[in-house]
Protein backbone atom coordinates (compact mmCIF):
# COMPACT_ATOMS: atom_id res chain seq x y z
CA UNK A 1 0.00 0.00 0.00
CA UNK A 2 3.08 2.42 0.21
CA UNK A 3 3.24 2.72 3.68
CA UNK A 4 5.94 2.43 6.05
CA UNK A 5 6.03 0.06 8.71
CA UNK A 6 5.86 1.53 12.10
CA UNK A 7 7.51 0.41 15.42
CA UNK A 8 7.24 0.87 18.62
CA UNK A 9 10.83 1.72 20.27
CA UNK A 10 10.03 3.01 23.87
CA UNK A 11 7.07 3.18 26.79
CA UNK A 12 6.31 4.80 29.50
CA UNK A 13 3.28 5.23 32.37
CA UNK A 14 2.61 6.51 35.43
CA UNK A 15 1.69 5.82 38.79
CA UNK A 16 -2.72 4.76 38.70
CA UNK A 17 -4.34 5.90 41.43
CA UNK A 18 -7.76 6.95 42.71
CA UNK A 19 -6.67 10.80 43.40
CA UNK A 20 -3.22 12.09 42.33
CA UNK A 21 -1.80 14.81 43.54
CA UNK A 22 -0.20 15.94 40.05
CA UNK A 23 -2.24 17.37 37.48
CA UNK A 24 -3.13 16.23 33.41
CA UNK A 25 -0.47 17.90 32.80
CA UNK A 26 2.19 16.77 35.06
CA UNK A 27 0.86 13.27 34.81
CA UNK A 28 1.46 13.38 30.72
CA UNK A 29 5.15 14.57 31.65
CA UNK A 30 5.80 11.79 33.73
CA UNK A 31 5.07 9.28 31.30
CA UNK A 32 5.99 11.21 27.81
CA UNK A 33 9.60 11.72 29.43
CA UNK A 34 9.67 8.14 30.75
CA UNK A 35 8.91 6.59 27.32
CA UNK A 36 11.40 9.25 25.59
CA UNK A 37 14.35 8.24 28.20
CA UNK A 38 13.45 4.32 27.18
CA UNK A 39 13.83 4.82 23.75
CA UNK A 40 16.99 7.19 24.03
CA UNK A 41 15.43 9.94 22.62
CA UNK A 42 14.83 13.56 22.95
CA UNK A 43 12.06 15.59 22.52
CA UNK A 44 14.56 17.37 19.22
CA UNK A 45 13.75 14.22 17.90
CA UNK A 46 10.02 14.07 18.06
CA UNK A 47 7.97 15.29 15.10
CA UNK A 48 4.59 15.21 15.88
CA UNK A 49 2.54 13.90 19.07
CA UNK A 50 -0.92 12.46 19.14
CA UNK A 51 -2.45 13.01 22.71
CA UNK A 52 -5.68 11.67 23.90
CA UNK A 53 -7.67 12.49 26.85
CA UNK A 54 -11.75 11.55 27.91
CA UNK A 55 -14.14 14.04 28.07
CA UNK A 56 -13.08 18.19 28.91
CA UNK A 57 -16.34 17.65 31.47
CA UNK A 58 -14.33 15.23 33.42
CA UNK A 59 -11.30 18.07 34.14
CA UNK A 60 -13.96 20.86 33.47
CA UNK A 61 -11.42 22.15 30.96
CA UNK A 62 -12.46 23.21 27.47
CA UNK A 63 -10.49 21.78 25.37
CA UNK A 64 -8.38 20.23 27.45
CA UNK A 65 -5.71 18.29 24.73
CA UNK A 66 -4.90 21.71 24.29
CA UNK A 67 -3.99 22.37 28.19
CA UNK A 68 -2.27 19.47 28.32
CA UNK A 69 -0.27 19.98 25.58
CA UNK A 70 2.94 20.73 26.75
CA UNK A 71 2.83 18.11 29.55
CA UNK A 72 2.55 15.86 26.43
CA UNK A 73 5.94 17.48 24.98
CA UNK A 74 3.70 18.91 22.00
CA UNK A 75 5.51 22.45 22.42
CA UNK A 76 5.61 23.87 18.86
CA UNK A 77 5.00 20.94 17.08
CA UNK A 78 2.20 19.09 15.12
CA UNK A 79 0.11 18.02 17.75
CA UNK A 80 -3.34 16.48 17.82
CA UNK A 81 -5.73 15.12 20.22
CA UNK A 82 -7.89 12.55 18.88
CA UNK A 83 -10.73 11.46 21.35
CA UNK A 84 -13.46 8.45 20.86
CA UNK A 85 -14.50 7.41 24.84
CA UNK A 86 -12.97 4.59 26.04
CA UNK A 87 -11.56 3.56 22.80
CA UNK A 88 -9.29 6.64 22.26
CA UNK A 89 -6.26 4.76 24.29
CA UNK A 90 -6.23 2.38 21.91
CA UNK A 91 -7.06 4.59 18.73
CA UNK A 92 -4.58 7.41 19.32
CA UNK A 93 -1.52 4.93 19.10
CA UNK A 94 -3.47 4.17 15.63
CA UNK A 95 -3.32 7.80 15.16
CA UNK A 96 -0.18 8.10 15.84
CA UNK A 97 0.88 4.99 13.47
CA UNK A 98 -0.58 6.85 10.54
CA UNK A 99 0.98 9.96 11.31
CA UNK A 100 4.66 7.99 10.93
CA UNK A 101 3.15 4.97 8.27
CA UNK A 102 1.85 7.99 5.80
CA UNK A 103 6.06 9.14 5.35
CA UNK A 104 5.16 12.18 7.09
CA UNK A 105 6.72 11.67 9.89
CA UNK A 106 9.58 9.94 11.07
CA UNK A 107 8.91 9.70 14.41
CA UNK A 108 5.76 10.14 16.64
CA UNK A 109 5.04 10.82 21.02
CA UNK A 110 1.72 9.43 21.66
CA UNK A 111 0.53 10.68 24.80
CA UNK A 112 -2.66 9.43 26.92
CA UNK A 113 -3.73 10.98 30.34
CA UNK A 114 -6.34 10.75 32.70
CA UNK A 115 -7.64 13.23 35.69
CA UNK A 116 -10.73 11.53 36.54
CA UNK A 117 -11.04 12.53 40.53
CA UNK A 118 -11.37 16.91 39.72
CA UNK A 119 -15.25 15.85 38.83
CA UNK A 120 -17.35 15.96 41.61
CA UNK A 121 -19.36 14.41 43.64
CA UNK A 122 -18.10 11.15 40.82
CA UNK A 123 -17.20 11.17 37.11
CA UNK A 124 -20.47 9.89 36.33
CA UNK A 125 -21.75 13.19 36.51
CA UNK A 126 -20.19 13.69 33.21
CA UNK A 127 -20.12 10.26 31.71
CA UNK A 128 -24.40 10.52 31.98
CA UNK A 129 -24.28 13.19 29.70
CA UNK A 130 -23.71 10.78 26.81
CA UNK A 131 -27.14 9.54 27.01
CA UNK A 132 -30.02 10.86 25.07
CA UNK A 133 -31.60 14.27 26.22
CA UNK A 134 -34.96 13.42 25.14
CA UNK A 135 -35.42 10.28 25.64
CA UNK A 136 -32.88 8.98 28.28
CA UNK A 137 -31.75 11.61 30.50
CA UNK A 138 -35.50 12.73 31.58
CA UNK A 139 -35.69 8.80 33.59
CA UNK A 140 -33.03 9.48 35.45
CA UNK A 141 -29.82 7.45 34.13
CA UNK A 142 -27.05 5.85 35.53
CA UNK A 143 -23.95 5.11 33.62
CA UNK A 144 -24.08 1.43 35.21
CA UNK A 145 -27.62 0.82 33.34
CA UNK A 146 -26.15 0.04 29.97
CA UNK A 147 -23.33 -1.96 31.33
CA UNK A 148 -26.19 -4.20 33.62
CA UNK A 149 -28.35 -4.28 30.67
CA UNK A 150 -25.81 -5.59 28.14
CA UNK A 151 -24.29 -7.69 31.06
CA UNK A 152 -27.45 -9.56 31.36
CA UNK A 153 -28.40 -9.63 27.85
CA UNK A 154 -24.93 -12.03 27.66
CA UNK A 155 -25.18 -14.16 30.55
CA UNK A 156 -29.00 -15.13 29.52
CA UNK A 157 -28.02 -15.51 25.50
CA UNK A 158 -25.46 -18.15 26.33
CA UNK A 159 -26.92 -19.24 30.00
CA UNK A 160 -23.56 -18.01 31.77
CA UNK A 161 -23.42 -18.18 35.21
CA UNK A 162 -21.74 -15.23 36.88
CA UNK A 163 -19.30 -17.58 38.72
CA UNK A 164 -17.31 -18.09 35.44
CA UNK A 165 -17.55 -14.74 34.82
CA UNK A 166 -15.87 -13.08 37.87
CA UNK A 167 -13.07 -15.58 37.22
CA UNK A 168 -12.22 -12.58 35.48
CA UNK A 169 -11.82 -9.67 38.27
CA UNK A 170 -9.94 -12.23 40.54
CA UNK A 171 -7.04 -13.14 37.49
CA UNK A 172 -6.58 -9.80 36.41
CA UNK A 173 -6.76 -8.16 40.14
CA UNK A 174 -4.46 -11.30 40.81
CA UNK A 175 -2.26 -10.66 38.07
CA UNK A 176 -1.85 -6.86 39.22
CA UNK A 177 0.18 -7.81 41.88
CA UNK A 178 2.83 -7.79 40.15
CA UNK A 179 2.35 -4.19 38.51
CA UNK A 180 3.92 -1.49 40.39
CA UNK A 181 1.63 0.87 38.56
CA UNK A 182 -1.47 -0.98 39.65
CA UNK A 183 -4.12 0.71 41.56
CA UNK A 184 -6.25 -2.41 43.05
CA UNK A 185 -4.30 -4.76 43.06
CA UNK A 186 -5.63 -7.73 45.14
CA UNK A 187 -6.19 -11.02 45.88
CA UNK A 188 -9.88 -11.91 45.99
CA UNK A 189 -12.18 -14.91 45.62
CA UNK A 190 -14.99 -15.38 43.10
CA UNK A 191 -17.22 -15.98 46.28
CA UNK A 192 -15.83 -12.14 47.10
CA UNK A 193 -16.77 -11.19 43.83
CA UNK A 194 -20.25 -12.59 44.00
CA UNK A 195 -20.64 -11.44 47.60
CA UNK A 196 -19.73 -8.16 46.88
CA UNK A 197 -21.92 -5.03 47.15
CA UNK A 198 -25.14 -5.41 44.62
CA UNK A 199 -24.84 -1.88 42.42
CA UNK A 200 -27.04 -2.93 39.54
CA UNK A 201 -27.88 -5.84 39.15
CA UNK A 202 -26.16 -8.96 37.97
CA UNK A 203 -23.27 -5.95 38.63
CA UNK A 204 -21.74 -6.15 41.84
CA UNK A 205 -18.82 -3.86 42.83
CA UNK A 206 -16.09 -6.05 42.30
CA UNK A 207 -17.42 -7.10 38.96
CA UNK A 208 -16.28 -3.02 38.07
CA UNK A 209 -12.77 -0.95 37.38
CA UNK A 210 -12.51 1.98 39.72
CA UNK A 211 -12.34 5.82 38.77
CA UNK A 212 -8.46 6.11 38.35
CA UNK A 213 -5.34 9.77 37.15
CA UNK A 214 -2.95 8.61 35.29
CA UNK A 215 -1.32 8.86 32.34
CA UNK A 216 0.43 6.28 29.50
CA UNK A 217 2.32 7.10 26.66
CA UNK A 218 4.72 5.19 23.73
CA UNK A 219 7.47 6.14 21.19
CA UNK A 220 6.14 5.56 17.44
CA UNK A 221 9.59 5.62 15.17
CA UNK A 222 9.29 4.34 11.19
CA UNK A 223 11.18 1.55 9.69
CA UNK A 224 13.64 3.96 8.51
CA UNK A 225 14.90 5.28 11.99
CA UNK A 226 13.35 2.78 14.49
CA UNK A 227 16.82 0.75 15.03
CA UNK A 228 18.45 3.95 15.70
CA UNK A 229 16.51 3.82 19.08
CA UNK A 230 16.29 -0.14 19.95
CA UNK A 231 17.50 -2.93 18.41
CA UNK A 232 14.21 -4.43 19.62
CA UNK A 233 11.38 -2.65 17.79
CA UNK A 234 7.74 -3.82 17.99
CA UNK A 235 6.06 -3.52 15.08
CA UNK A 236 2.42 -1.87 14.56
CA UNK A 237 1.11 -4.70 11.94
CA UNK A 238 -2.16 -4.21 12.25
CA UNK A 239 -4.75 -1.70 12.94
CA UNK A 240 -8.48 -1.35 13.37
CA UNK A 241 -11.18 0.37 14.54
CA UNK A 242 -15.21 0.75 13.86
CA UNK A 243 -18.18 3.00 15.43
CA UNK A 244 -21.43 1.33 15.78
CA UNK A 245 -24.70 3.69 16.12
CA UNK A 246 -25.75 5.58 18.27
CA UNK A 247 -29.23 4.32 18.63
CA UNK A 248 -27.93 1.29 21.14
CA UNK A 249 -31.57 -0.04 22.13
CA UNK A 250 -32.09 -0.92 18.53
CA UNK A 251 -29.13 -3.53 18.29
CA UNK A 252 -28.51 -6.87 20.23
CA UNK A 253 -26.14 -6.49 22.97
CA UNK A 254 -25.18 -10.04 23.60
CA UNK A 255 -22.47 -9.43 20.71
CA UNK A 256 -20.38 -6.57 20.02
CA UNK A 257 -20.03 -6.24 15.66
CA UNK A 258 -18.24 -3.54 16.00
CA UNK A 259 -15.62 -5.28 18.13
CA UNK A 260 -15.18 -7.50 15.13
CA UNK A 261 -15.22 -5.51 12.61
CA UNK A 262 -12.51 -3.48 14.11
CA UNK A 263 -10.61 -6.97 14.50
CA UNK A 264 -11.19 -8.03 11.17
CA UNK A 265 -9.63 -4.51 9.50
CA UNK A 266 -6.52 -4.88 12.14
CA UNK A 267 -6.47 -8.50 10.99
CA UNK A 268 -6.48 -8.13 7.85
CA UNK A 269 -3.77 -5.72 7.61
CA UNK A 270 -1.58 -8.19 9.98
CA UNK A 271 -1.79 -10.95 7.28
CA UNK A 272 -3.78 -12.81 10.19
CA UNK A 273 -6.34 -15.45 8.97
CA UNK A 274 -6.08 -17.62 12.37
CA UNK A 275 -6.29 -15.08 15.13
CA UNK A 276 -7.07 -18.23 18.21
CA UNK A 277 -3.65 -19.56 16.67
CA UNK A 278 -1.65 -16.28 15.37
CA UNK A 279 -2.30 -13.89 18.52
CA UNK A 280 -0.20 -15.13 21.63
CA UNK A 281 -0.93 -12.93 24.06
CA UNK A 282 -4.00 -9.92 24.42
CA UNK A 283 -5.35 -7.02 26.15
CA UNK A 284 -8.53 -7.00 25.74
CA UNK A 285 -10.27 -4.22 27.36
CA UNK A 286 -11.89 -4.77 30.81
CA UNK A 287 -13.71 -1.87 32.73
CA UNK A 288 -16.05 -4.39 33.36
CA UNK A 289 -15.14 -8.19 34.03
CA UNK A 290 -17.66 -9.40 31.57
CA UNK A 291 -15.98 -7.04 28.84
CA UNK A 292 -13.72 -8.95 28.91
CA UNK A 293 -15.16 -11.72 27.87
CA UNK A 294 -17.50 -10.65 25.55
CA UNK A 295 -14.00 -8.58 23.78
CA UNK A 296 -12.65 -11.81 23.62
CA UNK A 297 -15.48 -13.04 21.18
CA UNK A 298 -15.59 -9.98 19.27
CA UNK A 299 -12.24 -9.96 18.34
CA UNK A 300 -12.63 -14.09 16.88
CA UNK A 301 -10.33 -15.10 19.90
CA UNK A 302 -12.79 -18.06 20.64
CA UNK A 303 -16.80 -18.43 19.85
CA UNK A 304 -19.46 -16.95 20.86
CA UNK A 305 -20.35 -17.56 24.53
CA UNK A 306 -16.88 -19.47 24.80
CA UNK A 307 -14.55 -17.00 26.43
CA UNK A 308 -16.23 -17.91 29.85
CA UNK A 309 -15.88 -21.61 29.72
CA UNK A 310 -11.81 -21.00 28.65
CA UNK A 311 -11.58 -18.78 31.42
CA UNK A 312 -12.09 -21.28 33.48
CA UNK A 313 -10.03 -23.85 31.92
CA UNK A 314 -7.64 -21.43 32.61
CA UNK A 315 -6.41 -20.63 29.78
CA UNK A 316 -6.06 -16.87 30.21
CA UNK A 317 -4.08 -16.90 32.87
CA UNK A 318 -0.30 -16.01 32.49
CA UNK A 319 0.55 -19.27 31.84
CA UNK A 320 -1.72 -20.39 29.64
CA UNK A 321 -2.07 -20.74 25.96
CA UNK A 322 -4.32 -17.53 25.25
CA UNK A 323 -3.07 -15.20 28.62
CA UNK A 324 -5.32 -12.20 28.72
CA UNK A 325 -4.51 -9.17 30.59
CA UNK A 326 -1.35 -9.93 32.07
CA UNK A 327 -0.60 -6.30 33.06
CA UNK A 328 -3.97 -6.93 35.94
CA UNK A 329 -6.28 -4.92 33.24
CA UNK A 330 -8.37 -2.15 34.07
CA UNK A 331 -10.10 -4.24 37.16
CA UNK A 332 -6.57 -4.63 38.80
CA UNK A 333 -4.69 -1.27 37.36
CA UNK A 334 -7.45 1.07 37.42
CA UNK A 335 -9.19 2.41 34.77
CA UNK A 336 -7.85 6.03 33.39
CA UNK A 337 -10.18 5.64 30.43
CA UNK A 338 -8.36 7.22 27.45
CA UNK A 339 -4.78 6.34 29.41
CA UNK A 340 -5.81 2.84 29.88
CA UNK A 341 -5.90 1.47 26.44
CA UNK A 342 -2.25 2.84 26.17
CA UNK A 343 -1.42 1.33 29.09
CA UNK A 344 -2.81 -2.18 27.23
CA UNK A 345 -0.55 -1.28 24.40
CA UNK A 346 2.70 -0.73 26.78
CA UNK A 347 2.07 -3.97 27.85
CA UNK A 348 2.27 -5.47 24.83
CA UNK A 349 5.43 -4.21 23.47
CA UNK A 350 6.62 -5.08 27.25
CA UNK A 351 5.36 -8.49 26.54
CA UNK A 352 6.85 -9.25 23.21
CA UNK A 353 10.57 -7.53 24.19
CA UNK A 354 10.86 -10.16 27.25
CA UNK A 355 10.73 -7.15 29.32
CA UNK A 356 7.52 -7.80 31.61
CA UNK A 357 9.51 -9.29 34.36
CA UNK A 358 7.02 -10.86 36.67
CA UNK A 359 4.66 -10.20 34.72
CA UNK A 360 6.01 -11.87 31.67
CA UNK A 361 3.29 -15.07 30.60
CA UNK A 362 4.72 -18.31 30.10
CA UNK A 363 4.41 -18.85 26.25
CA UNK A 364 6.68 -17.98 23.51
CA UNK A 365 4.60 -14.62 22.48
CA UNK A 366 5.70 -13.12 19.33
CA UNK A 367 2.13 -11.68 18.05
CA UNK A 368 0.38 -9.92 20.43
CA UNK A 369 -2.98 -7.66 20.75
CA UNK A 370 -4.44 -4.68 22.53
CA UNK A 371 -8.14 -3.15 22.02
CA UNK A 372 -10.20 -0.37 23.68
CA UNK A 373 -13.78 -0.08 23.69
CA UNK A 374 -16.24 2.88 24.41
CA UNK A 375 -19.15 5.22 24.02
CA UNK A 376 -23.00 3.64 24.08
CA UNK A 377 -21.94 0.20 23.52
CA UNK A 378 -20.28 1.90 19.94
CA UNK A 379 -16.67 2.07 19.54
CA UNK A 380 -13.82 -0.72 18.87
CA UNK A 381 -10.80 0.10 18.37
CA UNK A 382 -7.79 -2.76 18.12
CA UNK A 383 -3.67 -2.73 17.06
CA UNK A 384 -1.95 -5.74 16.30
CA UNK A 385 2.43 -5.69 17.34
CA UNK A 386 4.22 -8.57 16.29
CA UNK A 387 8.38 -8.30 17.39
CA UNK B 1 13.31 -2.85 30.91
CA UNK B 2 11.56 -3.77 34.57
CA UNK B 3 8.96 -1.31 35.73
CA UNK B 4 10.16 -0.67 39.30
CA UNK B 5 7.74 1.81 41.40
CA UNK B 6 10.50 4.30 41.67
CA UNK B 7 10.68 4.66 37.92
CA UNK B 8 6.76 5.96 38.43
CA UNK B 9 5.73 9.13 38.57
CA UNK B 10 2.41 10.33 40.84
CA UNK B 11 1.66 10.87 43.96
CA UNK B 12 -1.46 9.17 45.46
CA UNK B 13 -3.27 11.34 47.87
CA UNK B 14 -4.83 9.69 51.06
CA UNK B 15 -8.37 11.03 51.94
CA UNK B 16 -6.89 12.62 55.15
CA UNK B 17 -4.48 14.73 53.25
CA UNK B 18 -6.96 17.28 52.16
CA UNK B 19 -8.31 17.74 55.88
CA UNK B 20 -4.31 18.11 56.92
CA UNK B 21 -4.18 20.79 54.42
CA UNK B 22 -1.40 18.62 53.24
CA UNK B 23 -2.08 19.74 49.45
CA UNK B 24 -4.12 22.32 47.73
CA UNK B 25 -6.94 22.48 45.58
CA UNK B 26 -9.52 25.11 44.19
CA UNK B 27 -13.39 24.05 44.26
CA UNK B 28 -16.05 25.34 41.74
CA UNK B 29 -18.58 24.59 39.25
CA UNK B 30 -18.96 25.07 35.71
CA UNK B 31 -22.24 27.62 34.88
CA UNK B 32 -24.17 26.35 31.43
CA UNK B 33 -27.21 25.77 30.49
CA UNK B 34 -28.79 24.97 27.36
CA UNK B 35 -32.28 24.74 25.44
CA UNK B 36 -31.87 21.97 22.89
CA UNK B 37 -34.41 21.38 19.79
CA UNK B 38 -36.17 18.67 19.37
CA UNK B 39 -35.67 18.06 16.38
CA UNK B 40 -38.05 17.35 13.11
CA UNK B 41 -37.93 13.04 13.94
CA UNK B 42 -37.88 13.43 17.97
CA UNK B 43 -40.42 16.17 18.06
CA UNK B 44 -43.35 13.90 16.09
CA UNK B 45 -42.15 10.74 18.45
CA UNK B 46 -42.66 13.27 21.54
CA UNK B 47 -45.77 14.65 20.16
CA UNK B 48 -47.21 11.37 19.64
CA UNK B 49 -46.75 10.53 23.52
CA UNK B 50 -48.56 13.24 24.34
CA UNK B 51 -51.24 11.80 22.40
CA UNK B 52 -51.07 8.19 23.95
CA UNK B 53 -49.10 6.74 20.74
CA UNK B 54 -45.75 4.88 20.14
CA UNK B 55 -44.70 6.51 16.80
CA UNK B 56 -42.02 4.11 14.53
CA UNK B 57 -40.50 4.96 11.02
CA UNK B 58 -40.56 2.82 7.94
CA UNK B 59 -36.78 2.83 5.35
CA UNK B 60 -38.54 2.50 1.92
CA UNK B 61 -35.06 0.85 0.87
CA UNK B 62 -34.01 -1.49 3.62
CA UNK B 63 -37.96 -2.01 4.75
CA UNK B 64 -36.70 -1.77 8.46
CA UNK B 65 -39.62 -0.20 11.25
CA UNK B 66 -37.55 1.25 14.14
CA UNK B 67 -37.96 3.34 17.44
CA UNK B 68 -36.69 5.82 18.17
CA UNK B 69 -37.82 7.62 15.20
CA UNK B 70 -35.28 9.60 12.78
CA UNK B 71 -35.42 11.11 9.30
CA UNK B 72 -32.83 8.85 7.51
CA UNK B 73 -31.95 5.55 7.65
CA UNK B 74 -28.65 4.83 8.89
CA UNK B 75 -27.94 1.79 7.34
CA UNK B 76 -29.01 2.79 3.57
CA UNK B 77 -28.27 6.43 4.46
CA UNK B 78 -31.62 7.37 2.31
CA UNK B 79 -34.34 9.84 3.36
CA UNK B 80 -37.19 8.21 5.77
CA UNK B 81 -40.77 9.70 5.52
CA UNK B 82 -43.19 7.06 6.75
CA UNK B 83 -44.72 6.90 9.88
CA UNK B 84 -46.02 3.99 11.77
CA UNK B 85 -48.27 4.10 15.03
CA UNK B 86 -46.10 1.01 17.01
CA UNK B 87 -48.18 -0.95 19.85
CA UNK B 88 -47.64 0.46 23.45
CA UNK B 89 -46.46 -3.30 24.20
CA UNK B 90 -43.15 -4.80 24.36
CA UNK B 91 -40.95 -7.81 24.75
CA UNK B 92 -38.19 -7.14 27.68
CA UNK B 93 -34.79 -7.68 26.14
CA UNK B 94 -32.86 -7.04 28.97
CA UNK B 95 -33.03 -5.58 32.67
CA UNK B 96 -31.16 -4.62 35.28
CA UNK B 97 -32.32 -4.14 39.24
CA UNK B 98 -30.34 -0.85 40.40
CA UNK B 99 -29.57 -0.02 43.84
CA UNK B 100 -27.54 3.18 43.77
CA UNK B 101 -28.23 6.65 41.82
CA UNK B 102 -25.54 8.63 39.20
CA UNK B 103 -23.59 9.53 42.09
CA UNK B 104 -23.11 6.21 44.30
CA UNK B 105 -25.21 6.96 46.74
CA UNK B 106 -27.66 3.82 47.45
CA UNK B 107 -31.58 4.00 47.15
CA UNK B 108 -33.73 1.45 49.29
CA UNK B 109 -36.43 0.73 46.33
CA UNK B 110 -34.50 -0.75 43.44
CA UNK B 111 -35.33 0.50 39.61
CA UNK B 112 -35.52 -2.04 36.81
CA UNK B 113 -34.56 0.40 33.40
CA UNK B 114 -34.81 -1.97 30.37
CA UNK B 115 -34.66 -2.30 27.05
CA UNK B 116 -38.07 -2.83 25.78
CA UNK B 117 -38.43 -3.82 22.15
CA UNK B 118 -41.40 -2.22 21.08
CA UNK B 119 -44.18 -4.44 19.24
CA UNK B 120 -44.21 -3.63 15.72
CA UNK B 121 -40.70 -2.40 14.88
CA UNK B 122 -37.71 -4.78 13.83
CA UNK B 123 -36.20 -5.57 16.76
CA UNK B 124 -36.17 -1.86 18.07
CA UNK B 125 -36.48 -0.87 21.14
CA UNK B 126 -36.04 1.98 23.87
CA UNK B 127 -35.07 2.44 27.43
CA UNK B 128 -37.64 2.36 29.90
CA UNK B 129 -38.54 1.55 33.87
CA UNK B 130 -40.58 -1.28 35.03
CA UNK B 131 -42.91 -1.32 37.31
CA UNK B 132 -45.71 -2.94 39.03
CA UNK B 133 -43.63 -6.10 39.61
CA UNK B 134 -41.45 -7.47 41.83
CA UNK B 135 -37.55 -7.27 40.66
CA UNK B 136 -36.78 -11.20 41.12
CA UNK B 137 -40.02 -11.40 38.85
CA UNK B 138 -38.50 -9.91 35.54
CA UNK B 139 -37.57 -12.11 32.92
CA UNK B 140 -35.96 -11.34 29.20
CA UNK B 141 -38.39 -12.51 26.94
CA UNK B 142 -41.64 -11.06 29.17
CA UNK B 143 -44.26 -9.24 27.68
CA UNK B 144 -45.13 -5.74 29.29
CA UNK B 145 -47.12 -2.75 28.22
CA UNK B 146 -46.99 0.95 29.12
CA UNK B 147 -48.83 2.45 31.73
CA UNK B 148 -49.27 6.60 30.17
CA UNK B 149 -50.21 9.59 32.70
CA UNK B 150 -53.83 11.02 32.05
CA UNK B 151 -53.94 12.53 28.96
CA UNK B 152 -54.08 16.21 30.51
CA UNK B 153 -51.12 15.12 32.44
CA UNK B 154 -49.00 14.23 28.99
CA UNK B 155 -46.26 16.98 28.05
CA UNK B 156 -44.72 15.37 25.15
CA UNK B 157 -42.11 13.67 27.29
CA UNK B 158 -40.66 10.33 27.17
CA UNK B 159 -42.52 10.63 30.92
CA UNK B 160 -45.34 10.75 29.63
CA UNK B 161 -44.90 6.64 30.10
CA UNK B 162 -45.10 6.11 34.01
CA UNK B 163 -43.23 2.74 33.53
CA UNK B 164 -43.72 -0.50 31.85
CA UNK B 165 -46.25 -2.87 33.59
CA UNK B 166 -46.36 -7.17 33.05
CA UNK B 167 -49.44 -8.29 30.61
CA UNK B 168 -51.58 -9.98 32.68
Amino acid sequence: MGMKRVAIVGAGITKFMRRGQETGRELSYHAASMALKSAGMTLDEVQCVAESTGPDAFDGVHMNGEYLSDGSGGWRKPYLRSYVGGGSGVFVVNHGWYQVASGLFDTCLVVASEKMSSCHPHPQGAFLNIFDNFIERPLGCNLLWIFALEMNRYMTVHNIPHEQIALVSVKNKKNALDNPAAQIPEKVTVKDVLNSEVLAWPVHRLDISPTTDGAAALVLASEDVAYKYTDKPVWIDGVGWCLDTAYWTNKDLYYPRYVEKAASMAYKMAGITDPRREIHVAEPYDPFDYKELHHMEGLLLCDKGEAPKLTEKGVTQRDGEMPTCPSGGLLGCGNPIAASGTMKVAEIFWQLRGEAGPRQVTRECRTGLAQAWGDLMQVGTVIVLRK
Amino acid sequence: MKLTREMLGGTPLKEDDFAKGKTLFLDDKLRTAYNWDAGVAMGKFLAGLKQGKILGVRCRKCQRVVTPPRVFCEACFAPIDEWIELADSAVVDSFSICYVRWDASRIEKPEIPAILLIDGADRAGIMHMLGEIEPDKVKIGMKVKAVWKPEKERAGSILDIRYFRPVR
